[in-house]
């Protein structure tokens, strides 16, 4: 049903730098995961499969006001029920949190006022679930409502109550961002295009419920936190904070953790509660939310509007971008600020652009916050992006992919905003989904309701800067050899079904040439792990694939260093080949436990360590904000997709999706291969069905089932072509897959309905009932139309007919502007291409 | 709700072919007797009800939705569990292609996609793709896009009983 293909560019321009040195090991192999056995039997823990035993209970109370004065909670009653062994409120916490070091404004729970419904407010650990709950019960708040808001707009508004003090306007962040002449270049255009877009907010929808189990010494005054985290190194500190501990008494351990797409990239309220009823209790406190405080946690892609307008030559160079964004970030600060950077610099690095100006305006609301979401920041924009650019390739008579090949860059490449991209697959992935999808002889050649559409992306493979700014390096790994011959890697990364604990064990047995079998990996726990940032932003496999490669250079030159020592010659005459050594010209050769021996027989057990950091030029810029955008090394992606729309119901079935993938390298293509299917798939149902749904702040899709993400049955086939763009300072060359092909997916859907129906909707998600509606409005105006060319003619004739409609225009091979809009759809010409040079 | 108004009652119950009594709720979910009484935690919660299809289990070789199945509505019933597909030290072929195909990423969704998956096996030896969409239909998978969950089953029926 599905096939992937991997292919060397074989284009010595599309590589940065030579190859690196590769071996023919363990890398490149199709590797099935080294913890799938347990996840396919069962035998995973995740956090709410440890036996910790009789573990007191815990329960969080959660505000019914959306925006209100905390008056009074009274608790008297809940604190004199027996079983019940902690009752806690913001004011057991020490300080306040969030992830941006300047944007801490969140309190565990909520102090002094709440800011939507559903924040936490009072949590009780108790000695069972049905005496939590009855302490629950018992709890009276005393709220005094204050205006709420509920849309950037409202929040914005004129005398609108600021949500957090010193924020006038409720605004979080305003950005303003101009690289070169933007009016020069919209001037020098042939074409200039402005639409807006409206998108939902959505949510990750990870499988596993969110958890947290923490244990409490007070003999020792420490504490131990179990929990779902993709941040441990963010949950240590932020509990150090807000408890006000000392960082040396807490331990974090990530166990298996069922998924995240950005949800756990920040620590999370329950996790911090948890804590803190273990330490008032002086005990062990289990926490499990149920879905729907999964969906009020949120931390969720924000509901974004977009308006962008670009200029272009006649031959679809692009001249200048114009961009605003308004981002509803919901009560709290998260990563926000991040959010809305991310927006405008990811404007950049994809093609070549004249000129940018950006405004971004990330907006304070009364409902849960948002937060980072697999494509952070990015995704939104790059629908807006390809979309314009799909309707401009059609009025000018440019093939889409003509156009996209019309401003590509070439590695390596500074972008306007000082970004630096070191190698760009993009050729190699156009070339193979067009050809794949037989796009240039099935194109325009479909039967009604059905279409293709294409896009673009790219995404980061790591924040250059790290969010804590300390000097230290971005990745560190130990390696650990001991007595028994067996290599434990020691990392803090996070696999959180990814599979980063497998790379970087290839990574680690392709450098010294031993079995997988050799190696352990023991993850993800601060007593005995290096600190890592975490996983997200893609940064892993770049940034802890390059500590994992250094480490294993490094004890292999202490091995060889101890066989030479061993053989009696100079380590350079020795040859490794990993389970043996060998003297170059001689019979004189040693085997992996006699080598280990040597090398122990001085020191000990061994430890080395690998360190990796990002090298300045590609930190980004000097300007306010440039940080954010800034990667070692970009992703990129190019996809087909084909759909069928049913006129008479609105709905879209996503026929095949055709996605090529820049990963630099495939360390596991296997792996790879997953990210890049489950990136387009995600990116399916923010297009397609997906978006979180308030009424006057009350969540009113906090379930499985209303917050509709795609089941196998509406899940098209994709394949997956690898492009290896070798980039020069990924691990083998390796970069991000599992971010920039999502992007991709919600343009290039909504291009293949514009291409199957004629119709652009101002919205997404495309449902079936914003579809239909739009159908129904193109039939109303056509009606309209009729009736006035009907008057008309009666009158003297104009000197040419307009097509009655854009899919008139299609069948008759003409080019229409795209001049009926309406709040709903743009109904815009097909973008069908003319014969080449047609509109030259 | 007050629990400690409900009744309880010594269930006999076979888990995995093995036949234990327990005293259990009138109103206990199986979900909750497997994980908590029984320790079974390979049986997952991923929803507050019938949503997710993550603590999908074999009633009598039926898939069933343990978090909506009360644990007394299973007497005198053979009940099936993930774990129960591994014996002998060795992984059923449904265990053994998810793992090798990759039809599971974060793992969390895969033990009730693999009990589906299985009842589908066991009435269907060689299923068509529509039959395997069909049969996982109520199972939710957030990280494969199910590309390679399909491929994990259809390589698992090839390979036979």
């Amino acid at each position: 049903m599905s096939t992937a293909h991997r292919t060397d560019p074989g284009d010595a321009a599309l590589r940065g730098e030579p190859a690196p040195p590769r071996h023919t090991g363990a890398v490149g192999q199709r590797t099935p995961l080294i913890d799938g056995i347990e996840k396919v039997t069962g035998r995973a823990r995740y956090t709410a499969d440890l036996p910790f035993g009789q573990a007191l209970v815990g329960r969080i109370l959660r505000s019914p006001v959306a925006h209100g004065l905390i008056r009074g909670i009274d608790a008297a009653a809940a604190r004199a029920m027996p079983g019940v062994r902690a009752v806690i409120t913001g004011e057991d916490f020490a300080a306040p949190y969030g992830v941006i070091p300047i944007a801490q404004n969140e309190w565990p729970l909520a102090r002094d006022r709440v800011r939507y419904r559903g924040e936490p407010v009072v949590a009780v650990a108790a000695i069972d679930e049905a005496t939590a709950e009855a302490a629950l019960r018992a709890i009276v708040l005393d709220i005094e409502p204050l205006p709420a808001y509920f849309s950037a707009a409202e929040a914005r508004a004129e005398g609108a109550l600021p949500l957090h003090e010193k924020k006038v306007g409720n605004i979080e962040r305003q950005v303003e961002q101009d690289f070169g002449d933007v009016d020069a270049g919209f001037v020098a255009a042939d074409l200039v295009l402005e639409r807006h877009t409206a998108y939902a907010e959505v949510a990750h929808g990870q499988i596993e419920l969110n958890a947290a189990v923490a244990a409490y010494e007070p003999e020792w005054e420490r504490l131990t936190t179990h929990s779902v985290t993709q941040v441990p190194y963010y949950l240590h500190l932020t509990l150090a904070q807000v408890l006000g501990m000392d960082a040396s008494r807490i331990r974090v351990v990530k166990p298996f953790v069922g998924g995240g797409f950005g949800h756990r990239v920040e620590p999370l309220n329950f996790e911090m509660i948890t804590a803190a009823l273990a330490r008032a209790a002086g005990g062990t406190v289990r926490t499990q939310l149920t879905r729907e405080e999964g969906f009020l946690t949120h931390r969720g892609r924000p509901a974004t509007d977009i308006r962008l307008k670009i200029g272009m030559k006649r031959t679809g160079e692009i001249t200048a971008v114009d961009c605003e964004v308004v981002q509803r970030g919901g009560a709290y600060g998260g990563y926000g600020l991040v959010t809305i950077l991310y927006a405008g610099a990811l404007l950049h690095a994809l093609y070549r652009l004249g000129a940018v100006r950006y405004r971004g305006f990330r907006v304070y609301a009364n409902l849960p916050p948002c937060g980072a979401m697999r494509g952070h920041g990015a995704v939104d924009v790059r629908h807006a992006f390809e979309s314009l650019l799909d309707e401009m390739a059609g009025e000018l008579g440019l093939d889409p992919f003509a156009l996209r090949r019309a401003n590509l860059i070439g590695a390596p490449y500074r972008t306007l905003n000082d970004l630096q991209v070191n190698s760009y697959g993009i050729p190699a992935c156009l070339a193979w989904a067009e050809k794949a999808s037989g796009w240039k002889e099935r194109r325009g050649k479909l039967p009604r309701g059905h279409g293709l559409g294409m896009a673009c992306s790219h995404y980061v493979s790591g924040s250059a800067k790290p969010v804590h700014w300390s000097g230290e390096p971005h990745a560190v790994i130990n390696l650990k050899l001991d007595f028994d011959g067996s290599i434990t890697i020691l990392t803090g990364a996070s696999d959180i079904g990814q599979g980063s604990s497998t790379l970087l064990t290839q990574v680690v047995a392709e450098v010294l040439m031993l079995p997988m079998a050799r190696i352990r990996v023991i993850a993800t726990d601060s007593a005995l792990t290096p600190k890592d940032n975490g996983s997200y932003s893609s940064r892993v496999s770049f940034m802890v694939g390059n500590a994992a490669l250094r480490a294993a250079e490094e004890l292999k030159r202490v091995l060889v260093t101890a066989a030479s020592v061993r053989l009696q010659v100079t380590p350079e005459e020795i040859e490794w080949e990993g389970e043996r050594c060998a003297v170059v010209g001689t019979d004189k050769s040693a085997d992996f436990a006699q080598v280990v021996e040597a090398a122990l027989a001085d020191s000990g057990t061994l430890t080395v360590k690998g360190v990796w950091s990002t090298p300045p030029e590609t930190q980004g810029g000097k300007f306010r904000g440039a940080a954010v955008g800034s990667t070692a090394g970009f992703s990129y992606a190019a996809q087909v997709v084909e759909v069928s729309v049913d006129e008479d119901t609105g709905a879209v079935k996503v026929e095949h999706v055709w996605a090529a993938h820049d990963c630099g390298f495939a360390i596991n293509p296997l792996a790879v291969e997953g990210q890049v299917q489950g990136a387009v798939w995600m990116g399916m149902g923010q297009a397609l069905s997906e978006e979180t749904q308030y009424h006057e702040g009350l969540a009113i899709r906090p379930n499985m089932l209303d917050y509709r993400i795609p089941t196998i049955a509406e899940s098209p086939p994709i394949d997956v072509h690898l492009v290896e763009s070798l980039d020069p300072l990924g691990p083998f060359g390796a970069k991000e897959a599992s971010e920039g092909a999502l992007h991709g997916f919600p343009p290039a859907l909504t291009n293949a309905i514009c291409d199957a129906v004629g119709i652009r909707l101002g919205e997404l998600p495309a449902t079936p009932d914003r579809l239909l509606e739009a159908i129904h409005l193109r039939r109303r105006e056509q009606r309209q139309q009729a009736r006035r060319a009907a008057v008309a003619s009666a009158a003297p004739a104009p000197a040419l007919a307009a097509p009655a409609s854009a899919l008139d225009a299609r069948a008759s091979g003409q080019s229409m502007s795209a001049a009926a809009s309406s709040e709903a759809a743009h109904v815009a010409s097909g973008g069908r291409p003319v014969a080449p040079g047609g509109a030259r | 709700m007050k629990r400690d108004t409900v009744g309880k009652r010594l269930l006999s119950l076979t888990v995995n072919e093995r036949t234990q009594q327990h005293a259990v709720a009138d109103n206990a979910l199986l979900l909750d007797v497997l994980r908590e009484t029984l320790g079974l935690t390979g049986t997952k919660q991923g929803c507050d009800g019938g949503e997710c299809g993550a603590c999908t289990v074999l009633v009598d070789s039926q898939p069933q939705l343990a978090c909506i199945t009360l644990a007394a509505s299973c007497e005198g019933r053979h009940i099936e569990t993930i774990e129960h597909l591994s014996t002998h030290g060795r992984m059923s072929r449904l265990q053994q292609a998810f793992h090798e195909k990759l039809g599971t990423q974060c793992g969390f969704c895969t033990p009730g996609m693999i009990m589906a998956a299985e009842a589908l096996l066991r009435r269907q030896s060689n299923p068509s793709e529509a039959q395997i969409r069909e049969a996982l239909a109520g199972n939710l998978c957030r990280c494969t896009g199910y590309v390679k969950i399909i491929e994990s089953v259809q390589s698992a029926a090839g390979a036979g009983r």
